[in-house]
């Protein structure tokens, strides 16, 4: 094994410190933050944003668990539940789940790991952050004018025709926070394409870039399909135009086509980034290069492409074809190779590594064990024999919560966590963090574990209240909403050691990972050009020791 | 709280056995894959802890031999999960030619069921045991769906379209029946039971609330009632075809296109009568949208699937309806 020092190791005499002037404090009040055109504060101004949908999408989350703990609709009334659904599925999804981590997290570090000043387009970045505002003040519009009652998949034509609450409203936000996407999709593609640092190659980018690069290309091409489909739901509402109505010649089921065709591939836009995180954790605390590079950059692109060709999977139920079933189950099970490609890659990583299991790597670590169980419990919906029976069950929730929130959720908050002391120049309490990680790691398999079983019994999702006489299903249930309290207390405690590290935090220094990439190259927090004198970069990515020969 | 406690549900179908062998062999390969990536992360993490600050890791790129290897074999268990998944769904799907038919209907917020002997039944369903079932679904306003966890089926119940669905119930005895697809405030009050029976048991059933027409006899009443007749004679010399006789059948269109004449065919025929038109007929039958409730639009369903040619030998398609409970439907 080799013993190449990363960078000096910092001894007392040098102690790591904040540079003078950074992107923070380069300019001062509130007009130089709304009216910046720093991909670093945006990404700020993001991180405020989406952390407060979080809290509000998991208000509704533990509502949910309280009322699901007694089989009694006793706590909330039907409407209301429905409405709390509606609203934890709509802000988790549109609000948070789908910008979290190229907002945040991408805004900030694309540009800088491929060496460039800014973004390619400095103010349609910050335009997106205000289109992503009015999407939201929709959203919350509808809120509190009284909610909305179909789900966050706005199904026709109870939608359209039945529903009486505030579907445009909330439609229309939705509809508005897409066009965010569309932008920092665009923004991300030509960014990656023509602001590359001399030397920073295709097959030198890192793979938190490779992901991204993936990601924003269904941010562009999916985006404008569920657009155009929400579009037509309110159009169908106010007009009364009959696209979904049966009784005007359209087909319910026609919506489903188009909601789908973005809103399964969107799944990889949360996904996909999460993965890229992983990679980078899992090298940096590994001091090694990813294992397979170069397939895991492929099977982002894979996974991105092939992403588009399995939406039918959601509708096995629907008086499918048969012959489509089986093409849409097929491609669905292709699919998933490439996720269990990267899962390998990720294992394989750790031999002979330097391991260090440091937070964000705890974090990362937990993600591989969830994201292998969220990916496997998809081949069971992918089986269509097997589909037909737990479709629309909790096995379902169990399943996508086990992707959307052990993947994209803890990825982010690992990459968060990694980076916090560039974003901020401050390191937080290691220990806090560690217990936080483990916390969610728990509360995470207890609140969505019992919910497979729950599902393989047959509860239906969706429900307010369910039959007194399963026993079991209440013990289940019980269970989850225990693992939903810990869950919540994992997901706040990093709410308050990172913004009192951030007030009163140790200087973190440039590289107090010891990680290899050019983020790592610049002082933490970065100065508002990102790096005194444009980086050349000479090596491949992840080179934390010289070639064997 | 009361009842049983279980973590498996009852398996009330043939066909429930092969959806669950389906369900442990996936189990056991997910149990496999996540056992064997959990030891290990956890063993590797260890192994290669960092023992001073300034370490570094081997300088291992990848290997080919080692990812053709682990993309062959999770592909080929994803084939094998494919080609199982598939054939269960085969027999899910396709209900043997002599099963017995109910109509069903969703509507917010309950099951209608309506037998060919006439019974109606909400949010209950009887069945005889040891006899396979289909159930012609449909809705009345917004998409449900037809679930009964303990035979593992399920079929989306779609405004203006009718879905099939079927199984054999192999014990008596109560079964959970849900609506599993969202359709506003009292969805998780769309519930009832399904009761499979002792065939004789059922038959007593049907006996003790016999009703005062079938399902096919009201059909008639209400082709008559809504005028239907005047033009679909059964000789054939009305302004529109015939009827005896053409279910299970294929029809030629005016378009020379050709299609197959069932459910969806009949529905949209009285609903939409201009879509698929009969060559050598005017186009001037009235469309009923909106002029004929569910229940109606079933029991015409029903009536003319029911109409034979006068000394046809009840063969194929058309032998469904001599399975029905209640023979000398017409
Ligand atoms: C403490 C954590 C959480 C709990 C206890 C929880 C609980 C639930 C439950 C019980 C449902 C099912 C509602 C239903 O189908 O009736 C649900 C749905 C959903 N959850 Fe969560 N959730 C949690 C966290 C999250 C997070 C962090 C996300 C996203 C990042 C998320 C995204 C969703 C989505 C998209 C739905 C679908 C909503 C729908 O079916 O309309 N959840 N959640
Ligand atoms: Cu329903």
């Amino acid at each position: 094994m080799h013993d190449v020092r990363t960078e000096p190791a910092p001894s007392a005499s040098q102690a790591p410190t904040t540079p003078e002037v950074h992107y923070i404090n380069a300019t001062h009040g509130a007009m130089s933050w709304f009216f910046t055109k720093d991909h670093k504060r945006i990404a700020l101004l993001y991180l405020y944003a989406v952390s407060a949908f979080f809290l509000v999408g998991g208000i509704f989350a533990m509502l949910i668990r309280l009322e699901l703990a007694t089989p009694r609709g006793d706590l909330l009334t039907a409407e209301t539940y429905n409405k709390v659904f509606t609203a934890h599925g709509v802000v988790m999804v549109f609000f948070f789940l789908i910008p979290v981590v190229p907002t945040i997290l991408g805004n900030f570090l694309v540009p800088i790991m491929i060496g460039a000043k800014d973004l390619a387009f400095p103010r349609l970045n910050l335009a997106s952050w205000y289109v992503y505002m009015a999407g939201g003040l929709f959203g919350v519009a509808a809120l509190v004018s009284g909610g909305v009652d179909t789900g966050w998949t706005f199904y026709t034509p109870y939608s359209t025709a039945a529903s009486n609450t505030h579907v445009v409203l909330t439609g229309l936000g939705a509809f508005i926070a897409g066009f965010s996407s569309i932008f920092t999709g665009i923004n991300f593609i030509v960014t990656i394409h023509t602001m590359r640092a001399p030397g920073m190659t295709w097959d030198r980018l890192p793979l938190f870039i490779w992901s991204h690069y993936a990601a924003s290309l269904i941010m562009i091409l999916g985006t404008p399909v569920v657009a155009v489909t929400l579009l037509m739901v309110v159009l169908e509402r106010t007009l009364g135009l009959g696209f979904f109505n049966p009784a005007l010649g359209g087909d319910p089921v026609l919506y489903q086509h188009l909601f789908w065709f973005y809103s399964h591939p969107a799944v990889y836009i949360m996904v996909l980034p999460a993965m890229g995180v992983i990679s980078e954790l899992v090298s940096a605390f590994s001091r090694k290069p990813v294992f397979g590079y170069k397939m895991v950059a492929i099977a982002s692109l894979g996974i991105a492409l092939v992403g588009f060709l399995v939406w039918g999977h959601h509708m096995f139920t629907t008086s499918q074809s048969v012959l489509a079933a089986m093409v849409f189950s097929i491609l669905s099970f292709l699919v998933a190779i490439p996720s269990a490609i990267k899962v390998f890659n990720w294992t394989a990583t750790l031999y002979r590594g330097s391991v260090e299991l440091a937070s964000p790597m705890l974090y990362a670590l937990g993600f591989i064990g969830l994201f292998t169980i969220g990916g496997l419990t998809g081949l069971f919906l992918a089986a269509i024999g097997l589909d037909i029976h737990v479709h629309d069950t909790y096995f379902v929730v169990a399943h996508f919560h086990y992707v959307m929130v052990g993947g994209t959720v803890t990825a982010y908050l690992g990459g968060l966590h990694f980076w916090w002391p560039k974003m901020t120049g401050k390191l937080y309490s290691e220990g806090w963090a560690k217990v936080a990680a483990v916390l969610v790691f728990v509360g995470f398999n207890l609140t969505f574990f019992p919910q497979f079983v729950l599902g393989y019994l047959g509860m239906p999702r969706r429900y307010h209240a369910y039959p007194v006489e399963e026993l079991s299903w209440q013990v289940l249930n019980i269970l989850s909403s225990a693992g939903a309290s810990i869950l919540g207390i994992g997901f706040l405690l990093p709410a308050f050691y990172l913004t009192y590290s951030a007030l009163k935090g140790q200087p973190a220094g440039p590289n107090p990972w010891g990680a290899y990439g050019l983020e790592w190259e610049t002082t933490s927090p970065p100065p508002t050009a990102n790096f005194e004198v444009t980086p050349i970069v000479t090596k491949p990515a992840y080179y934390y020791a010289p070639e064997e020969h | 709280m009361g009842g049983t406690f279980t973590l498996f549900p009852s398996q009330g179908s043939t066909l429930a056995g092969r959806v669950d062998n389906l369900y442990f062999f996936m189990l056991a390969v997910t149990l496999f894959f996540t056992v064997l990536v959990a030891a290990l992360v956890v063993v590797l993490a260890l192994k290669y802890r960092r023992k001073q600050a300034d370490q570094v890791g081997a300088n291992i790129h990848g290997s080919t031999a080692l990812e053709v290897i682990w993309t062959a074999i999770p592909l080929l268990i994803a084939m094998v999960m494919f080609v199982w998944g598939t054939n269960v769904y085969f027999a899910l799907a396709k209900p043997p030619a002599e099963a017995m038919e109910v109509y069903i209907i969703g509507k917010r917020w309950m099951w209608k069921a309506q037998h060919l002997t006439g019974h109606r039944e909400i949010n209950q369903l009887h069945v005889p045991i040891g006899r396979p079932v289909k159930l012609l679904i449909s809705s009345e306003d917004v998409i449900h769906s037809y679930y009964i966890p303990a035979f593992r089926q399920k079929m989306d119940a779609v405004p203006g379209k009718t879905t099939t669905m079927w199984f054999e119930a192999t014990k008596p005895g109560e079964y959970q029946l849900f609506c599993a697809e969202y359709c506003g405030t009292q969805h998780s009050g769309m519930i009832g039971k399904v009761i499979a029976m002792e065939p004789r048991a059922y038959q007593q059933w049907l006996a003790a609330g016999a009703p005062a027409g079938t399902l096919t006899s009201n059909g008639e009443q209400e082709f008559t009632t809504l005028g239907c007749v005047t033009c679909h004679r059964e000789d054939g010399k009305g302004r529109g075809p015939s009827l005896v006789g053409v279910f299970g059948k294929s029809q030629a269109l005016a378009d020379g296109s050709s299609v197959h004449v069932d459910e969806a065919y009949l529905r949209e025929s009285i609903l939409n009568p201009q879509a698929k038109m009969v060559p050598n007929y005017q186009p001037i039958m009235p469309t009923y949208q909106g002029q004929i409730s569910e229940d109606a639009l079933v029991s015409l369903i029903a009536y003319i699937k029911s109409l034979e040619k006068p000394g046809a030998a009840p063969a194929g398609a058309a032998g469904t309806h001599e399975a029905a409970p209640a023979a000398g439907t017409h």
